[in-house]
């Protein structure tokens, strides 16, 4: 065994990169609990890829089939349902975990120097993980796909002069179709599960580049021993391999306790309308994005006013798209001199809790008619406009508020909470 | 042979072997990126549709399909048309001046003969279909003055028995009229209307 790990060692680096990566990569000694969620994410990406490739190999990409064979899939393929519901799932708990591990960088200040180049590839992974989502999603080619993705490819026709031009390159066609179908089918298991796994690669090198952050926001590499090794770090391989073994445990249990017992969850996961196959003469009567996508599916129905003389819906695309792209602005937006939560003052914390607050009450909003009154009061909409300035005061005023902020002096060292 | 380097001339060699390769790049670009527009197959099923509507009571609706899109018939009443006129305050564009229909189409009842209205079934907010309401006041669910029309189940956006949408509402422009005329006094052909003459 040593004999043929010398031999590979001699003409490849393994274990020049295992030290670099696990082994001798020093991760601050106190991690807690938001710092699972990186791995978790590497372990559903993993868990979507093979459950994807098997699913490939009875889905049939055509208007005419695709709708039978994903209930072929869960009647007659053996284990077939397993596997489509686990990709299903997966698909919501990805989204799950990646908000959870963005929630991670604005406790921590995960996003800010050094670190900003890692959490510019996380958003441009954020916003391909929905785009992977959105076609996926079309595949099963149910009513409530169709209709979706006649919405959001209608997003593009709000563009001047070029819209509808560009919607139709998109669809291939007049309307959503067979055409657009294939391609979606070709973008979701070959070009973006591609442009993913590279960029993953490029996040975690750029990460041990700059080192890990931790709670408390301050770089471990400013004290290190004679070694040159930070004197509050651990290495990752076998310490923190051990502790994200144990909450990958924890999360599989939860993950297939949904498989198992509400693969659906109540219409959430997988919405009742998809259960009919796509209808091109009738819209389903309401039409909502998965639970993932509705904060910026509310944002974009909050804009009802045309402004200088241009449509509501042209707006309504412009603050869904900028709800989006706000956030690759973070690193550079926030001005406090701390990184962590446990050292800012109150502004931040309320801004930060008010951000959460708005991201989910938009997504309640999504998911429900918007002339409707389903809180108390107003109705959805202006209920969903109220919020809308919630959701980009967070993202405007944070120049101003986090340089007022009284912070707290920051440890010298790491410290355990 | 002089052994000295040549930076000029290396750097200009780089510079046209960078340009030849962006300007091949860019043509070799170009079927690919065209191989996404709608197939001749696609153009072919967009041909015109031959409707029939020998049939179609006043007050009734029927659907049909032109380029996988649906398309609505109505053969509206007397009252109907009325009730058009007097909208005009409540509706963005009551002059259709900014939607999109045939120039013939271009009236208070968007079509060629005023009761036989030709719409294209798709909302023109994010392209939902609307469902009717042809039901009159509180029947409808729509407000007590609403006169009959259509409402997008998916944004809210309410429509008038011509196709024109209310103020206000997502919806930026009106129900697009498709090109069409009437071959017989009962058939009708979607999709072509020699140019607008008809």
């Amino acid at each position: 065994m040593v004999r043929l790990l010398n031999w590979l060692d001699d003409r490849f680096p393994i274990r020049k990169l295992w030290d670099e990566h696990l082994a001798k990569y020093y991760a601050p000694k106190n991690f807690n609990f938001w710092f699972y969620f990186g791995s978790l994410a590497i372990l559903v990406f993993v868990l979507q890829i093979s459950t994807g490739i098997f699913l490939t190999m009875h889905y049939k990409p055509s208007s005419e089939h695709a709708f039978a064979s994903v209930e072929y899939i869960m009647r007659d393929v053996p284990w077939g349902w397993l596997l489509r519901y686990m990709h299903s799932v997966g698909a919501s708990a990805f989204f799950i975990v990646i908000y959870l591990h963005m929630f991670r960088a604005l406790l921590y200040g995960s996003h800010r120097a050094p670190r900003e180049f890692v959490w510019l590839l996380g958003c441009i992974m954020y916003v391909l993980l929905m785009a992977e989502s959105f076609m996926g999603y079309l595949l099963p080619w149910g009513n409530l796909s169709y209709w979706g993705a006649q919405v959001i490819i209608s997003l593009f026709t709000a563009i001047p002069w070029v819209g509808d031009a560009v919607a139709e390159w998109l669809r291939g066609d007049y309307v959503v179709s067979d055409a657009t179908l294939n391609r979606f089918f070709a973008f979701h298991v070959a070009l973006i599960p591609l442009v993913l796994t590279g960029l993953v690669v490029i996040h975690i090198l750029a990460l041990h580049a700059v080192g890990s952050n931790n709670p408390d926001g301050i770089e471990i590499k400013k004290h290190k021993n004679e070694d040159g090794v930070p004197i509050d770090g651990i290495p990752f391989h076998p310490y923190y391999t051990v502790k994200d073994l144990f909450g990958a445990v924890v999360f599989l249990i939860l993950f297939l306790g949904v498989v198992f017992f509400a693969p659906e969850l109540f219409g959430l996961f997988l919405e009742r309308a998809n259960f009919e196959p796509a209808n091109l003469l009738k819209t389903p009567s309401d039409i909502v994005p998965l639970w993932y996508f509705t904060p910026f599916y509310s944002i974009l129905r909050a804009v009802t006013y045309p402004l200088f003389g241009i449509d509501a819906k042209f707006w309504g695309v412009i603050a869904m798209g900028l709800s989006i792209v706000l956030f690759f602005f973070l690193p550079w937006l926030d001005r406090s001199p701390v990184k962590s939560i446990r050292y800012r003052g109150w502004m931040y914390k309320t801004a930060l809790t008010l951000f959460v607050i708005s991201f989910l009450i938009l997504g309640y909003l999504g998911m429900r008619n918007p002339q409707n009154t389903d809180l108390f009061l107003f109705s959805n909409l202006v209920w969903a406009q109220i919020f809308f300035f919630v959701y980009f005061g967070f993202f405007v005023l944070m120049p101003w508020y986090t340089k007022w902020d009284k912070t707290k002096p920051e440890p010298d060292r790491v410290t355990f909470k | 042979m002089d052994d000295r380097i040549d930076n000029k001339r290396r750097r200009f060699l780089t510079k046209i072997t960078a340009a030849a390769w962006a300007v091949g790049g860019t043509v070799a670009a170009f079927p690919f990126i065209r191989s996404m527009t709608p197939s001749e197959r696609a153009k072919a099923a967009g041909a015109p549709v031959v409707i029939d509507i020998s049939r179609l009571e006043p007050g009734q609706m029927i659907k049909e399909e032109w380029r996988g899109k649906p398309v609505w018939i109505v053969r509206r009443t007397d009252d109907m048309l009325q009730k058009l006129a007097g909208l005009a305050e409540k509706l963005a564009d009551p002059d259709s001046e900014r939607s999109e229909q045939p120039v013939y189409a271009k009236n208070v009842h968007r079509s060629l003969q005023p009761e036989v209205l030709v719409l294209i079934g798709v909302c023109t907010h994010l392209g939902c279909s609307p469902i009717t309401n042809f039901a009159i006041g509180p029947a409808s669910g729509l407000g007590d003055d609403w006169p009959g029309g259509f409402f997008c189940p998916c944004h809210g956006s309410k429509f008038d028995l011509s196709g024109r949408v209310y103020k206000n509402l997502p919806a930026p422009t009106n129900l697009v009229v498709p090109p069409y005329k009437f071959l017989t006094a009962t058939i009708i052909l979607v999709g072509d209307d020699d140019g607008g003459a008809a």
